[in-house]
Formats: C-alpha cells, structure tokens, sequence
C-alpha cells in the first residue's frame, strides 16, 4: 500500500514539467509548426523561474516570468518559421544550442559566475507544505503545479476541440491553403500556437526549478524537453495523448526509483533503462503509425499550392 | 553591384552571413554583459589558432563531430531525422571498448576488429531505429531520443561490471596499445623522439602534448565517400527518391522499407565511426561514466545544418564548430567572460543558416534598387536631351 502511493506522488512529480512542455508542443504542432526547440525554451523558462523567484520572493511572478521568457525565445521559432519560412527543425535545433548558452550564462551574470542559482523560494503544495508531513501521505501532497497541468490539458483539449478557435488551429495544421480561402489568417494562428508552446514549456521549466527542485542548475532540465516532444508524437498529437505518455513515462521513473530503493539484483543502471524501452515497447505492442498533422512542419507561402 | 548579388544568390552566402551575424550577436551579448568583445574575440582565436597544440587540438576535436554531422547530413538528405546520432555514438564506444579490452592482437588485427566493433554497434542501433519506423511505423525521433538515454546507462553499467571496471576509477579498462591510432604513439614517448623532435618546436609540440590522431583523415575520407555515395550512384539515387517522396519512390519500384533500415544503417554506422575512432585515438582510450549526453550527437546535427546538410560541408564546418568550442575555453581564462557565449554564438549562427530567405530578400532588394536606379537614370536622359 504505502509504495502504491509512493508511485503515484513520483508518478504525478516527474510526470509535471513533461506535461507542460508537451502540451507545447502539442498546441505548436497542430497549428503546422514542428517545435523542436521546446527543450531549449524548458531551460530558459527553469532559469528565469529560479532568478525572478530569488530577486522578487514570490514564486508566482517568477511561474509567469518563466512562461513569458520562454515565450520570448518560441517568438523566434515563430519569425523564423512563420515570417521566413525556414527550415523549422534546423530552427528548433538553434534553440536548443542558444537557450542553454544565454541560461547559463544569465545564470552566471546574475549570481557571480556560479552555475546554478541559490535556494529559491518554491510554489507551495496544494494542500498546504505541512499536510501529513512525516507520513507516506504526504507523498500525495503534490506540487501545485501538477494541478495546473491537469487543468491546462483541459483547457488545450477544450479550446482546440470545442471551439472556433480550435478548429481554425487544426485546419491551419491539415491543410493551410484551404484556411486561407476560408479567410482565417494562418500566419497570425502559426504565431500564437508558437508562442504559447514556448509560453506552456516555460511554465514547464519553472515547474521544475521552482517547484520539484528549489534552484536552478545544469542539469535541472536534461533532456525534458525531447522526452515531451517524444510523448507529443506518442499522443498522437493530442493533448490528453500527450498527458497519459508523459504520466506512462512518470510512471516507469517512478517504478525505476522504488525498485531501485530495495535491495533487488538489477543494477541501477539497467533499472534507469526502464522509462525508456518501456516506451519503445509501448509503441510496438499498442500504439502503432502516429499520423503527423498534414501541414506540420511545412512553411506557408502564400499563394503557393 | 551585380557581383554582390550574384554572390548573395549563393548558399554559401547565407552561411558566411550567419557566421557574421553570430558574431555580431555574440559581441552585443558581451558588450551588454560588461566584457570587451575585441577583447574576447582575440582570445577566441588566440585559443584556437595560437600554437600548433591549439590547432591539432582543434583537429582532434573536430573529428567526431565530422563524423556525426555527416551522419546527420546523410540521413536528412534521404527524409530522416537521426537525432539518434549520440546513442549510435555511445554504442559504438561501449563496442570498441569490450573489443579493445578483450582482445589484444596485433596492430594490424587489433585496429581494424577495434574499429569494426564501433561501426558495426552504431550501424546495428541504427538500422533498429530504420526498422522500428519501416515495419511499425514508430517515428524516428522518438526511438532515437529513447535509445539516447538507453545506451548512456548501457555504458555506465559497463563501465561499472566486474569484467571490465578499472579499479577506484571512474572509468573502464583502457584497451589494449596495440589499438591505438594515435600518431606515432610508441616512438614519441622515447628518447630519441624526443631528440628528433628538439630541431621542430611546432611539431614536437603538436605531437607530443596532444592525442593528434589519423582520425581526422579518415573522417574526410568518409565524408567524400557518402557524399558521392549519395550524388552518384544509384543506392544514393534511390536513398534520396525515398527522402523526396515515399510514394512516388514506391511506384517507382523503390523499396521504400528496405532503403530506410539502409539509410538508418550507414548513417549509425558513421556515427559509430566516430565513437570508435574517439576510443582508439584519444586517451583515456575507453568509456568512462557518464552524467550527461557528451552532444557529440547533438553537435553533430549542428555541424549538419551549418554545413546545410552536405556531407563535404561538413568538414569546414566541424572545424569552424571546434575550433569555437576550443577557443571558446580561452574566452573565460583570459576576459572572465562566460564560454557559454560560444553556445549563445552557435546557436546564433544555426538559427540564421534556417533563414536563407534573408540573403535572397536583401539580393532581391539590391536588385530592385539598381533596377529603379536605371530606371531613374533612363527617365533622366530624355530630359537631358530636350
């Protein structure tokens, strides 16, 4: 009993920063644009979370600093990718060059050339920090922010599946040109789904640095934000898709913590494994061909056909 | 006039500029941050290019990356994206490594069956990743980032099993000497090396403070290898067919299937040429725990994109890559200044290799000018005249 609800507080803790960064990617891929960069806005939203959290106390601000820097850096993918029709997997992957670059190097201006950030203050647990503490319960106690990515996997579902808005967004994503003659305005769509990935992964990113851990360090994002791109194609290009890969891939991290906490004869590093072929062998047993939105990854240019 | 537009409508001009404006970018970056960028920049290219150690260093380092971007640039070319290229790397590490430690032959045994290890680890994580996508339709990203992280664990299991741990280390056995590719690696540590090489500074220096390797000549060989692999002959022709258009490829009598496990294959064979060559070429000659992904994949794809995916522009640019890495090492020694500008540079300088729109707007715009300019001047005459 008690592990059950060890595995589901880590299950719901390592699955939160991936659930954000994945309905990023998400909300960017159905409008067309292939976002590759969310890793890179991860690590700019984990470091200006940690710096605006230090400097102002309130880890509120620094939840929506987080979502408005990683915002910041996706308006690049956006002008690269929308206004320029570039090659938007080589864009993303500049992303994921320079944003780790200007974190670190933020990071070192900010704090005397030190590579991580001191201990900030961290978004409280939603039933208050002291809630059963001491007992296995508390594990049930999780971050505020896992509560959020719930709602917000609601609220993406929702918008882009009961909407006009939504289904502007999807026909940007399958077929641009026939949006265009509907007089739905792609580039102005391509935009704000671009955006608000990097906005949702920089929300990621503070979820991490200012909720499960409390600063910023080099490794604090480390690959979150290919797992959650993983987990995009893994869903299908859904948003409740998206969320029950990233709580599969939470869940086999959990598994790999508990049986690693024992005394089992699995070396440690074959348990790490677990996370990763599970999902490999997910996909070859139930999941099958993921369809890719039509237009995704293809720039627009008006009046071409 | 017409010769700067001509030159703009180049790709090599979209690059050239991107490099600058990562420049441009940088400098601003470090100006704001309170450093002095001409400060910084000649303490970039001191640490580059200073003394010959710093240019075989630069060599040195460009060599897998050489490697990994033409197995990037490879598979981009035929419609894949091998973000896989770190694991194919790692894989071929772990194999080199076993081989290197278990066998111990002569050079001209041990060479080969070292480096064939590597190749043939990569090449086989690879064709898995082709097959996953060919026969289960499972994308190749996924599989790739997965198998990342799979073979980073594979390796510190390794590193750490009874049968191959080096004692109160952090690393595995090195394999045995006799798989090293290392220049001259017996002789030079001798004294009469040390004697022949006393009358060449540059040379004792280059050879004697640095792992300088035959590595790097091999990674060119390669990359001329794929690239007219791909250009000029038919498998090439296929391989591209497929990246272009699967269906049209499929009615063509193409076998789409069969030709992404290849493509899959040589590139992860590649890539795993790049980790063997780090094992035999470089001390500590083997695999040692891992905490993070190395980015020989992931600077590898950078190399790619600067390169604009040609195998053969991989090589200036894998030397540009390392050279900026290496250099960049200095910028912090001597200025104080943070490398992670170098970082902040490259990605700069990808970020615009995606937009060769920019250099065919402004060639447009040059030319529209000149051409309202005679149009101007055209309008002018008459009036002249009257």
């Amino acid at each position: 009993m008690d592990s059950i609800i060890l595995l589901v507080g880590i299950t719901l803790m390592y699955s939160t920063p991936l659930i954000f960064g994945a309905l990023g990617g998400v909300v960017s891929e159905r409008s067309g644009v292939t976002n590759i960069g969310i890793e890179g806005m991860m690590v700019i939203g984990a470091v200006s979370a940690a710096i605006a959290s230090y400097f102002t106390g309130n880890p509120w601000i620094a939840f929506l600093v987080a979502g408005l820097a990683g915002g910041l850096v996706a308006t690049l993918h956006a002008v690269a990718s929308v206004s320029f029709a570039a090659d938007q997997t080589v864009s993303g992957v500049a992303i994921n060059l320079l944003a780790p670059g200007l974190a670190l190097f933020l990071c070192r201006n900010f704090f005397d050339g030190a590579a991580m950030s001191p201990i900030v203050t961290k978004l409280p647990k939603v039933l208050g920090d002291s809630w059963m503490a001491g007992t296995v319960w508390s594990n049930l106690n999780v971050n505020v922010t896992t509560v959020m990515a719930l709602l917000l996997t609601l609220g993406v579902w929702f918008v882009l599946y009961r909407t006009k808005w939504g289904l502007r967004v999807r026909a940007v994503g399958e077929h641009p040109a026939a949006a265009d003659t509907l007089g739905i305005n792609v580039y102005k769509v391509r935009y704000i789904c671009v955006i608000l990935s990097g906005v949702f992964a920089g929300f990621g990113g503070a979820s991490m640095t200012i909720a499960i851990i409390s600063q910023f360090t080099q490794t604090a994002i480390s690959g979150h934000g290919f797992i959650a791109m993983a987990a995009v194609i893994f869903g299908k290009w859904t948003p409740w898709g998206a969320y029950g890969a990233c709580m599969l891939f939470g869940a086999t991290q959990a598994l790999t913590v508990l049986l690693g906490g024992g005394a089992t004869v699995i070396p440690s590093q074959i348990l790490a494994m677990l996370p990763y072929a599970m999902t490999i062998i997910v996909l070859i047993l139930f999941v099958g061909k993921s369809v890719a939105p039509k237009a995704d990854g293809v720039p627009y240019i008006k009046g071409s056909r | 006039m017409n010769a700067v537009i001509k030159f703009l409508k180049k790709p090599i001009a979209s690059s050239l500029l991107a490099i600058l404006v990562g420049f441009i970018v940088a400098a601003v970056v470090l100006a704001v941050a309170g450093y002095d960028p001409i400060g910084s920049f000649a303490a970039l290219f001191q640490g580059a290019l200073g003394k010959p150690k710093y240019i075989a260093n630069v060599i040195i380092k460009a060599t897998p990356i050489l490697l990994t971007g033409v197995g990037v640039a490879f598979a981009f070319q035929t419609g894949l994206f091998n973000i896989g290229a770190e694991g194919q790397y790692i894989a071929a590490t772990i194999l080199s490594s076993i081989v290197g430690i278990t066998l111990d032959l002569p050079a001209v045994l041990e060479i080969p069956l070292v480096i064939l290890a590597g190749v043939a680890g990569g090449a086989a994580l690879g064709a898995f990743i082709g097959f996953l996508k060919a026969r289960f339709g499972i994308h190749e990203v996924i599989t790739s980032i997965m198998t990342n992280w799979i073979m980073l664990y594979l390796c510190n299991f390794v590193v750490m099993s009874d049968a191959f741990h080096k004692p109160n280390s952090t690393s595995a056995l090195p394999i045995h000497s006799s798989g090293y590719i290392t220049i001259l690696h017996e002789w030079k540590t001798t004294d009469a090396a040390v004697d022949a090489l006393a009358g060449v500074p540059w040379l004792r220096e280059a050879l004697l403070k640095t792992d300088l390797n035959a590595g790097f000549i091999i990674a060119v060989l390669v990359a001329v290898a794929e690239s007219i692999l791909l250009a000029r002959t038919k498998l090439g022709y296929e391989l591209r067919a497929v990246g272009y258009n699967k269906d049209a490829a499929l009615f063509a009598g193409i076998p789409v299937n069969r030709s992404i496990v290849l493509c899959m294959l040589i590139s992860g064979a590649v890539c795993g040429l790049a980790g063997a060559l780090n094992i035999t070429g470089i001390a500590p000659h083997t695999i040692t725990l891992l905490a993070a992904q190395e980015g020989y994949g992931f600077n590898g794809l950078s190399v790619a994109f600067i390169a604009g995916c040609s195998c053969v522009g991989c090589i200036p640019a894998s030397l540009l890559f390392s050279g900026l890495i290496y250099g960049g090492m200095s910028v912090q020694q001597v200025m104080g200044a943070p490398s992670d500008i170098i970082n902040i540079m490259i990605g700069t300088i990808v970020f615009f290799i995606a937009l060769p729109a920019v250099t065919r707007r402004i060639a447009e715009w040059l030319e529209r000018r000149q051409e309202a300019k005679a149009a101007a001047g055209d309008a002018a005459l008459p009036g002249k005249e009257a």
